[in-house]
C-alpha cells in the first residue's frame, strides 16, 4: 500500500518563475490493484508517479510505502511502513530497484545494445550475477514471445516490440509496483488493447500496477480497479470502479 | 563482498560495450592522449638512456682531474705540478693528457684531438671515431690530412677506426701521438692540458684534493663523482626543461579532455537519463564513468609507451635527439640501450593519467547526477 | 630548485591535491552551514549530490597521496647522487629541513584520508546522513593540512640545490663542505624487538576479542595505532637490518628498492592498510549510538578489525620470516 499525504512538488521555488506541478496530493493507492491516474498533460500525474517511484522527492507531505521493508536492509526488524521522503538518493535507490518497475512514454531504450542487454540493464548495478539476471531476462523474453529477438539492436524493432521489450526491462528485477507513464501514447489502438492484456496478467501475478494515461482505452478498461483523476497537479476526483 | 565485485563486472562490461558504441568520440580522445604520453615518454625514456650512457662512459674516466686556472680561466698545466702531485700520499699516478679541438673548415665539424700514450700511438698514424670516418669517408689505411696551426699540412694514416659500440664518447676522436699533437697545435713541450689523477683509495680522493688545492691555490681539481653529479643534473634539467616546455602541450591535452568530458552529447545524456531512471544510482553512473576513463588511460598509456619504446630504443629518438643531445656537426650515431623501468613508468602516470583522471572527476559528477526523473520528461 | 621530471610530477600531484582539497573543503562548508535533511528543496537536493562529488574527490586523494607517497621516496632515492654524502633517500630528504615534514605530512594525509573515507562508508549506510557534520568538520581539518604538505613539498624541492661543479673550482671547495647525515637515530634493537612483538600480540589479542565480543574496541583501535607507530620505530630499529643484512644500515627507505624484492611496498602497504582500519575502528566508535547507525557500525567495525589484523599480521610474518632466513644474526 501506498500513502500520499500532502505532497506538493515545485520547481524553481523562490524565483520569479516558481511553479507547483503537484499540490498538496492526499492519495491511498491499494496493493494488487490496476489505479489509472487520468488528466491531460501538465495536470502533475507524471510527477506524482516520479516521487511515489522513488525517483525524485517531493518539495512537502510524506509518502509511506508498505510492505517494502524487505527490501531495505538497514530498517529495524518489524518496520513495516517506510517512510520515503526524507531518504537520501541511495536509499530511494535501493527501494525503487527492488520495488518498482518503469514502463515510460518513449520506451527509453538504450540504443545500440541488444534487446537482451536492453533487458538485462537494470540488473547490471544490483551485484547480482550475471548468469541469474540473464536466465530470468531470456525467460521473460519468452514469456513475451520475443525471445527471437534477443540478439537484436533495439533500432530495428516495431512499435509492438519495442513496448514488449520495455515491460521485460521493467520486470527484470521483479518489482511489487510497475509504474507506466503515458504507455499508449505511441500505440496504436490494437498495441494498446494487448498492453492492457499484458497489464490484466501483471496484476493476475499479483502486482501493483500504476498508470498515468489521458488514453480511453487505458482508463476506461475494465481491468482498472482505481481511477484518480488529476488536474492542475491536483486531485479532483478518486473513485474505485469496482 | 560477491555482489560489489559483480556490481563491478557488469558495469564494466557495460562501460566496454559503450565505448565501443561511441568510437569517433573515443578514438580521438584517444589519439589525443596517446601523442601526449607518446611524447612525455619519448622524453623520459631519451633522458634516462642518456643518462645511463654518460654514466656508462663515466664509469672508464679518471678517479681526479687537476685543472689550472689563470685568471678564471683554464690554462696549460706545466709537467712540474704532476711531479709534486704524484708525491702526495696515496697518489698512485699521475697522467699529464694532451687534448684539444681541431676545427675542420671543409665540413664546420669540431673534432676532439687527443694524444694517446707514448706506446700506443705511433707518429704519424691516427686512430679515429666512426663519426669522423663518416664525415671524411675514411677507410683504415687511408689519409687523414690536417692542417697544423702554421697552415702546413700533416698527413695523418688511419690506423684503426673506433668500434661503434663506444660511439656517444668516440665519434668526433682523433687519437694521435704526443708528438704530431705538438706539432699539429704548436703545443708548448713540458705542459699538458690537464692532469689525470689516480688515487689508492677512494675514499681518500676529497683528501687528496684538498692537498692539491692547497699546494696549488691556481689548481682546480675535479673528482670523478663531482662530473657525474653534474651530468646527471644537466639531464636532469633538460629534461625538465622540456617537459616544462611541453607542459603547454599537456594543458591544452587536459583542456581538451574536459572538454570531452563536460560535452556530453544530447544522446549520451539521455542515455544516462535512462539508465538513472531504470535504477541505476549515481554511484553507480560515476562507477561506469570511473571505469571509461580508465579504460580509455590504460589503452593510450600502453600504446604510447610501446610506441615511444619503438621511437627511441630502435628509431633513436629522430623527433627530439637534436635538441635534448645538443652535440655539433658529428652528431654520434648511436643506439641507447633499451631500459625502462617501474620508476620511468610511475613518473609517466603522474604526468599524463593522473591530470586527465582529475580533469574528469566534475564532468563526470555532473553527467552522474542527472535527475532519474529526466528520461520521463522528454 | 630542481628541474627533474619526477620532481615536476610530484609538485603537479600536489596542486592537484590541494586544488581537490580546496574544491572538497569549500562544499563541505557550504554543506556544514545549509544542511537541512528533512526539507526536499532544490538546494538540498543539491547539497545531497555535492556530497558525492566530495567523497568521489576524497577517494582520489587518497589514492594520489599513496601513490605520490611512494614515488617522493622514490625520487628523493634518485637524486641522492647529487648530493654529496647522501647515500640514498635518507639523505636526499634530509638535505633541507622541509624533507621528512614532508613526507610526514603525507603518511598523515593519507591516514587522515582513510579515516574520512571510512566515516562516509559509514555514513552512506545510514538513512539520516547521521554523520554529516561529523564528516565534514573533519573535512575541514584535513583541507588545511593537505595544503600544508603541498607548501613543504614544494618548499623542500626549491630549496634543492645540486652540488655540481661551478665555473672557479669543484664543488667541494665551493662551500663550507658538509655533511648530510643519511643515519637516522635508531633505537637499540634487542628491547625493540620484545616491544615490537609485545605490540602485535596486543594488537591481535585485543582485535580478536573485539571481534568475538564486540568490547573493548578503543583498546583494540589505541593499539593499532601505537602498534603502527612502533613498527615504523622497529623498521628504523631492526627491521631493516635483518633486510640488508648490515648491521648498521638503518634505513627505511632502501626497501623498497630492487635489491630488496622491492619487498617495502609490501611491508608499508601492509603497514599502513592495517593502521587505517585500525585507527578506523576508534573513530566510528562514537557513533555506534546513533539511531541509524546502530546496526551498521559494529559490522562496519568487525570487518575493519578484520583487515587490521590481516595486514599486521602479513606483516609480522614477513618480518619474522626474515629474521629466521637473514644471514646477519643480531645477538
Amino acid at each position: 500500500m501506498i500513502e500520499l499525504s500532502g505532497i506538493t512538488k515545485s520547481f524553481n521555488s523562490g524565483k520569479s518563475n516558481q511553479f507547483t506541478a503537484v499540490d498538496n496530493v492526499t492519495l491511498v493507492v491499494n496493493p494488487q490493484q490496476i489505479t489509472v491516474f487520468k488528466g491531460p498533460s501538465g495536470s502533475g500525474k507524471t510527477s506524482l508517479l516520479t516521487m511515489i517511484g522513488c525517483m525524485a522527492r517531493p518539495t512537502s507531505g510524506r509518502i509511506f510505502l508498505r510492505g517494502v521493508a524487505a527490501a531495505v536492509p538497514f530498517q529495524q526488524d518489524g518496520v513495516e511502513v517506510v517512510e520515503i521522503t526524507s531518504l537520501p538518493e541511495r536509499f530511494l535507490n535501493d527501494i525503487r530497484r527492488s520495488t518498482f518497475g518503469f514502463i515510460f512514454q518513449q520506451f527509453n531504450l538504450v540504443k545500440g545494445i541488444t534487446v537482451l542487454e536492453n533487458v538485462m540493464l537494470p540488473a547490471y548495478p544490483t551485484g547480482e550475477g550475471r548468469a541469474d539476471f540473464r536466465a530470468r531476462a531470456l525467460d521473460l523474453l519468452e514469456q513475451f514471445n520475443i525471445a527471437r529477438l534477443s540478439g537484436q539492436r533495439v533500432e530495428l524493432l516495431s512499435g509492438g516490440e519495442l513496448q514488449r521489450v520495455a515491460i521485460a526491462r521493467a520486470l527484470i528485477n521483479n518489482p511489487s509496483i510497475v509504474i507506466a507513464d503515458e504507455p499508449t501514447a505511441h500505440l496504436d489502438t490494437k498495441l494498446s488493447q494487448e498492453f492492457m492484456a499484458i497489464v490484466g496478467r501483471l496484476k493476475g501475478e499479483g502486482k501493483s500496477v500504476l498508470i498515468a494515461s489521458h488514453d480511453p482505452i487505458v482508463f476506461d478498461s475494465a481491468l482498472v480497479d482505481s481511477l484518480v483523476e488529476m488536474r492542475d497537479g491536483a486531485v479532483i476526483n478518486s473513485r474505485s470502479c469496482r | 563482498m560477491k555482489r560489489a565485485v559483480e556490481r563491478h563486472l557488469n558495469i564494466l562490461e557495460f562501460t566496454l560495450a559503450s565505448l565501443l558504441r561511441r568510437k569517433a568520440k573515443n578514438l580521438s580522445l584517444l589519439a589525443m592522449y596517446l601523442l601526449v604520453i607518446f611524447i612525455l615518454a619519448s622524453l623520459l625514456f631519451f633522458v634516462t638512456g642518456l643518462k645511463r650512457e654518460a654514466a656508462v662512459i663515466l664509469n672508464d674516466a679518471p678517479d681526479m682531474v687537476v685543472q689550472r686556472l689563470v685568471a678564471g680561466r683554464q690554462d696549460l698545466v706545466p709537467d712540474g705540478y704532476a711531479a709534486e702531485i704524484a708525491a702526495i700520499r696515496g697518489v698512485t699516478a699521475v697522467r699529464p693528457r694532451l687534448w684539444g679541438y681541431y676545427y675542420d673548415a671543409l665540413n664546420g665539424a669540431n673534432y676532439t684531438v687527443m694524444a694517446g700514450d707514448d706506446t700506443t700511438a705511433i707518429s704519424e698514424k691516427a686512430t679515429i671515431g666512426a663519426g669522423v670516418a663518416k664525415v671524411r669517408n675514411l677507410a683504415v689505411g687511408d689519409l687523414l690530412p690536417l692542417i697544423s696551426y702554421d697552415k702546413a699540412p700533416l698527413l695523418l694514416e688511419i690506423s684503426a677506426i673506433f668500434p661503434s659500440a663506444s660511439n656517444l664518447v668516440a665519434a668526433d676522436m682523433i687519437v694521435i701521438s704526443p708528438v704530431d699533437f705538438q706539432q699539429l697545435f704548436n703545443f708548448p713541450s713540458g705542459q699538458a692540458t690537464d692532469l689525470a689523477v689516480t688515487v689508492r683509495n677512494a675514499k681518500e680522493l676529497p683528501t687528496v684534493a684538498a692537498k692539491i688545492a692547497a699546494r696549488f691555490p691556481d689548481s682546480r681539481p675535479i673528482l670523478k663523482s663531482e662530473i657525474q653529479r653534474t651530468y646527471q643534473s644537466v639531464f636532469d634539467w633538460r629534461g625538465g626543461m622540456t617537459l616544462i616546455i611541453l607542459a603547454s602541450s599537456l594543458l591544452s591535452f587536459i583542456i581538451f579532455a574536459w572538454d570531452k568530458a563536460t560535452g556530453l552529447s544530447a544522446e549520451e545524456r539521455k542515455e544516462i537519463g535512462i539508465l538513472k531512471s531504470i535504477g541505476w544510482e549515481t554511484s553507480d553512473v560515476l562507477l561506469l564513468k570511473f571505469w571509461e576513463g580508465l579504460v580509455i588511460s590504460l589503452t593510450a598509456f600502453l600504446l604510447g609507451v610501446i610506441l615511444a619504446y619503438g621511437h627511441v630504443f630502435f628509431l633513436s629518438a629522430p623527433l627530439f635527439a637534436q635538441a635534448l643531445k645538443g652535440w655539433s656537426v658529428i652528431y654520434p650515431d648511436f643506439k641507447l640501450m633499451p631500459v625502462v623501468d617501474a620508476y620511468q613508468l610511475a613518473v609517466l602516470f603522474f604526468l599524463t593519467v593522473v591530470p586527465y583522471t582529475t580533469a574528469t572527476i566534475i564532468p563526470c559528477w555532473r553527467a552522474a547526477t542527472i535527475d532519474p526523473d529526466a528520461a520521463m520528461r522528454y | 630548485m630542481i628541474l627533474q621530471p619526477a620532481a615536476l610530477a610530484l609538485q603537479l600531484i600536489a596542486l592537484l591535491v590541494s586544488a581537490m582539497g580546496l574544491y572538497a573543503g569549500y562544499y563541505g562548508i557550504r554543506i556544514l552551514g545549509r544542511w537541512d535533511p528533512a526539507s526536499g528543496s532544490e538546494g538540498q537536493l543539491e547539497l545531497e549530490r555535492r556530497t558525492y562529488l566530495v567523497s568521489t574527490i576524497m577517494s582520489y586523494i587518497l589514492s594520489f597521496e599513496l601513490m605520490s607517497l611512494f614515488l617522493f621516496i622514490y625520487t628523493a632515492d634518485d637524486l641522492h647522487s647529487l648530493f654529496t654524502g647522501a647515500m640514498c633517500a635518507a639523505g636526499t630528504l634530509a638535505v633541507n629541513s622541509f624533507g621528512y615534514p614532508a613526507l610526514l605530512f603525507k603518511i598523515v594525509n593519507f591516514l587522515l584520508a582513510g579515516v574520512w573515507l571510512i566515516v562516509n562508508h559509514a555514513d552512506n549506510r545510514g538513512y539520516d546522513y547521521p554523520l554529516i557534520r561529523v564528516k565534514y568538520r573533519l573535512l575541514s581539518l584535513i583541507v588545511p593540512l593537505l595544503l600544508l604538505e603541498s607548501g613543504l613539498l614544494f618548499a623542500y624541492f626549491d630549496g634543492l640545490k645540486p652540488d655540481i661543479i661551478t665555473s672557479c673550482c669543484g664543488s667541494l671547495f665551493s662551500h663550507e663542505s658538509r655533511s648530510i647525515s643519511g643515519d637516522l637515530a635508531s633505537l637499540p634493537h634487542l628491547p625493540m624487538q620484545i616491544i615490537f612483538f609485545s605490540g602485535m600480540a596486543i594488537t591481535l589479542a585485543s582485535g580478536l576479542y573485539f571481534y568475538s565480543r564486540g568490547r573493548l574496541a578503543y583498546l583494540f583501535s589505541a593499539a593499532a595505532t601505537i602498534t603502527f607507530l612502533i613498527a615504523v620505530a622497529a623498521i628504523l630499529s631492526f627491521i631493516s637490518l635483518y633486510f640488508y643484512e648490515l648491521p648498521t644500515h638503518h634505513c627505511p627507505f632502501c626497501l623498497l628498492q630492487k635489491e630488496y624484492g622491492y619487498i617495502g611496498y609490501l611491508l608499508y602497504a601492509t603497514l599502513f592498510g592495517g593502521a587505517v582500519a585500525g585507527i578506523g575502528v576508534g573513530a566510528l566508535m562514537p557513533f555506534g549510538k546513533v539511531g541509524s547507525l546502530a546496526r551498521i557500525i559494529p559490522v562496519i567495525q568487525r570487518r575493519l578489525t578484520i583487515i587490521a589484523l590481516v595486514n599486521y599480521l602479513l606483516f609480522t610474518l614477513i618480518v619474522v620470516w626474515t629474521m629466521v632466513f637473514s644471514a646477519l644474526k643480531l645477538s
